[in-house]
């Protein structure tokens, strides 16, 4: 108990930390930054696409922007986001002192910013960064791309590397450093989707390393994985990508699973509906997203088999997601409900998210997704999923948490506007999308045909409104940590349970140095 | 302390070697693996190696139109076509056929041709006993050659299949060639 002490002073705290809390503030404030800026290479795309025709930048600017907007979002922002969520709340929900590896978590997150900052200044070299989507297909990254792919694929090995030893971190607190009593299915929701979580990184981002190597060696050491004419296969790298891809959307989205287990049932003043159901169906999930990958790649020419099975495997995804579904609604169902920010964001949530289920499900049936590949359907189906899904419940993490984690209570006028001029802004931008994408107007693409413009515009002003409710975000956050009612309540919100709300607000720098009893 | 220590240890072990095992899994099992399965259930169209026939019997019953399509790869300058189209062979003979190429450019090049058939499904049924994709095609500047191939249509080929269509895709692989002789 002796050993009780601030954080050092200065900003050689922020590089030697070992602190979770300290680790897990990096991680929240660098995934913001990162947010921004991919966030500003949306406007890009959307400002170009304002009217048909080409106005503001060059279709080789343009495909940069679509696959760096795409880049930065997936593993800049949304993936180190929830890292930082579980660095700071992990070791709180299950009463330990800190992370299980502290050294190697402060080495998890200083990988980050230099790889970021690698991968962003492709922008400025000569051929211009990576511009081959962000799921980068061989031989368009291989024999047709520009030479900063050299780089790009360092990049995203060493952001594999941070997220794998963050991942096993993970899984290594939770394994070993549960408060006593805590037994598995007694653990909150977020730690349990964690767990999951972290196993599916550990498992598939070795995969994607993989068809990184495989791209490196192609272009720089000729072998021929991907090159038909030395026997190789350009559908290959499509196996490997997706066989990463797939898992690496629910590495994205169960997270925001656990998050809003916990938020829906604070402000519902009821326990959550069907905790076991919500553990098996996340473990399903996981299952599953390892043998449907194909389903991104149904019009490559697959055997008619291969297309049924992939199929067949993708809808039954929907069984245990209605489950989760129907459990947050059952949940609800007769409670005492009262709608601050982070409940609207949860809300927000499970209607946005269930939309983009259903669009899912609709593109998992392999003759329909004939039309809708590669069309703006898409793009609405994964933004509703992405964004409705991944960003609102990290929206709703903050809001639901910043008073542990300042003692301040933030502005609750601000936090419903930016719940409600996201909520507009989002869904003007990306439902029209459902429509134009339907109609055949293709994604990544700078120009599109006449008909397309007015839902375009439409697309393109709820892409700003989106975009300037974030900054209204920022700014509340921020007045929050500098000038927000004090508030030394344990508990931020009457209705909410677990043991991160035992210890004090703002949580002290250590805590947990004494496991709780948890009966 | 000490066990937990050491059991976070332990976890983190077992989890790297995880990792490690993943990596490896997409090198020596997913590569392969994609290969084989290509090979055996003659999916994406692909051929299979030579091919040595056993006995030869021929299905007079029967005949199959195999069409002969030949393209190229980005901008591979040579000229390259099949001496003829469309022919009708019978289930079960050996066939010869000739490719007709010609490096029009005065530089010394080398060529690889890959096959593919459609409908993928008769991939399997397809054999060449001998063909030029078996190897490189080096034509030294201006140069013109008659490429052979020899197949057999295979009398188990489903019943429903009446064309057979083969097609090459022409490589340009002068410098890959050039790369790793140097």
């Amino acid at each position: 108990m002796g050993e009780h002490h601030g954080p050092a002073k200065g900003l050689s705290r922020w590089f030697l930390t070992t602190n979770h809390k300290d680790i897990g503030a990096l991680y929240l404030w660098f995934s913001f930054a990162m947010f921004l800026l991919g966030g500003s290479f949306a406007m890009i795309i959307r400002a170009e696409l304002f009217q048909p025709g080409l106005q503001l930048v060059q279709p080789e600017f343009f495909n940069q922007m679509t696959t760096m907007h795409g880049l930065v979002m997936v593993f800049g922002a949304i993936m180190p986001a929830f890292v930082g969520l579980a660095n700071y709340m992990i070791p709180l929900m299950i009463g330990a002192p800190d992370m299980a590896m502290p050294r190697m978590n402060n080495w998890s997150f200083w990988l980050l910013p230099p790889t970021f900052l690698i991968l962003a200044s492709t922008l400025f070299m000569e051929g211009g960064g990576p511009n081959f989507g962000w799921t980068f297909y061989a031989p368009l990254s291989t024999t047709y791309a520009p030479p900063s792919v050299t780089v790009f694929i360092f990049s995203v090995h060493v952001m594999g590397i941070s997220s794998i030893m963050g991942a096993i971190n993970i899984i290594a607190t939770i394994v070993n450093m549960r408060a006593p009593g805590m037994t598995y299915m007694k653990m909150p929701l977020f730690v349990w989707t964690w767990l999951i979580t972290a196993f599916l990184l550990v498992a598939v981002m070795p995969v994607l390393a993989g068809a990184v190597t495989m791209m490196l060696m192609d272009i720089h050491f000729g072998t021929s994985f991907f090159s038909a004419a030395g026997g190789g296969d350009p559908v290959l790298f499509q196996h490997i990508f997706w066989f990463f891809g797939h898992p690496e959307v629910y590495i994205i989205i169960l997270p925001a699973f656990g998050v809003v287990s916990h938020i829906i049932p604070a402000f519902s003043r009821k326990p959550l509906f069907g905790y076991d159901s919500m553990v098996y169906a996340t473990a399903s999930i996981a299952f599953l997203s390892f043998i449907v990958w194909a389903h991104h790649m149904y019009t490559v020419g697959m055997p008619l088999a291969g297309e049924l099975f992939f199929m067949y495997a993708t809808t039954l995804i929907a069984v245990p997601t209605a489950a989760k579904v129907f459990n947050w609604i059952t949940t609800m169902f007769r409670g005492s409900l009262s709608f601050e920010t982070p409940m609207l964001f949860a809300i927000g949530f499970v209607v946005l998210f269930t939309i983009g289920g259903f669009t899912g499900l609709m593109l998992s049936i392999a003759p329909a997704d004939f039309q809708y590949h590669d069309t703006y359907f898409v793009v609405a189906h994964f933004h509703y999923t992405m964004v409705a899904g991944a960003i609102f419940a990290m929206s709703a993490s903050v809001y639901y948490w910043i008073h542990k984690w300042t003692g301040r209570r933030y502005n609750e006028t601000m936090g419903k506007a930016h719940f409600w001029i996201s909520f507009i802004g989002f869904n003007l931008t990306f439902f029209p999308q459902h429509f134009v994408g339907l109609a055949g107007m293709p994604r990544r693409i700078p120009d599109y045909a006449l008909q397309f413009a007015d839902f375009n515009m439409m697309s393109s002003i709820g892409a700003f409104i989106y975009g300037a409710s974030q900054l209204l975000f920022l700014y509340n956050v921020i007045a929050t940590i500098r000038s927000g009612k004090k508030d030394e309540a344990a508990k931020s919100w009457d209705g909410a349970e677990g043991l991160e709300w035992e210890v004090p607000s703002p949580a002290p720098y250590h805590t947990y140095s004494v496991p709780p009893q948890v009966k | 302390m000490k066990t937990k220590d050491k059991n976070i240890l332990i976890t983190a072990g077992k989890l790297s070697v995880l990792a490690v095992a993943m990596f490896a899994f997409v090198f020596v099992v997913m590569v392969p693996l994609y290969n084989v399965l290509c090979d055996v259930l003659g999916i994406n169209g692909r051929t299979g190696d030579r091919y040595e026939a056993t006995e030869i019997v021929v299905d007079t019953e029967r005949q199959v139109e195999v069409q002969f399509v030949a393209n190229f790869n980005e901008e591979m300058p040579w000229e390259f076509k099949p001496s003829v189209t469309m022919v009708k062979v019978n289930p079960g003979a050996s066939n010869e056929t000739v490719f007709l190429a010609h490096n029009p450019l005065p530089k010394d090049m080398v060529a690889q041709a890959i096959p593919s058939i459609s409908p993928a499904r008769a991939a399997e049924y397809f054999h060449k006993t001998e063909c030029f994709c078996f190897n490189q095609q080096p034509l030294v500047a201006g140069e013109s050659a008659e490429l052979p191939l020899v197949y057999i249509v295979d009398r188990d080929l489903p019943k429903d299949i009446k064309t057979i269509t083969l097609s090459y895709t022409l490589f340009d692989i002068t410098e890959r060639v050039q790369r790793t002789d140097s």
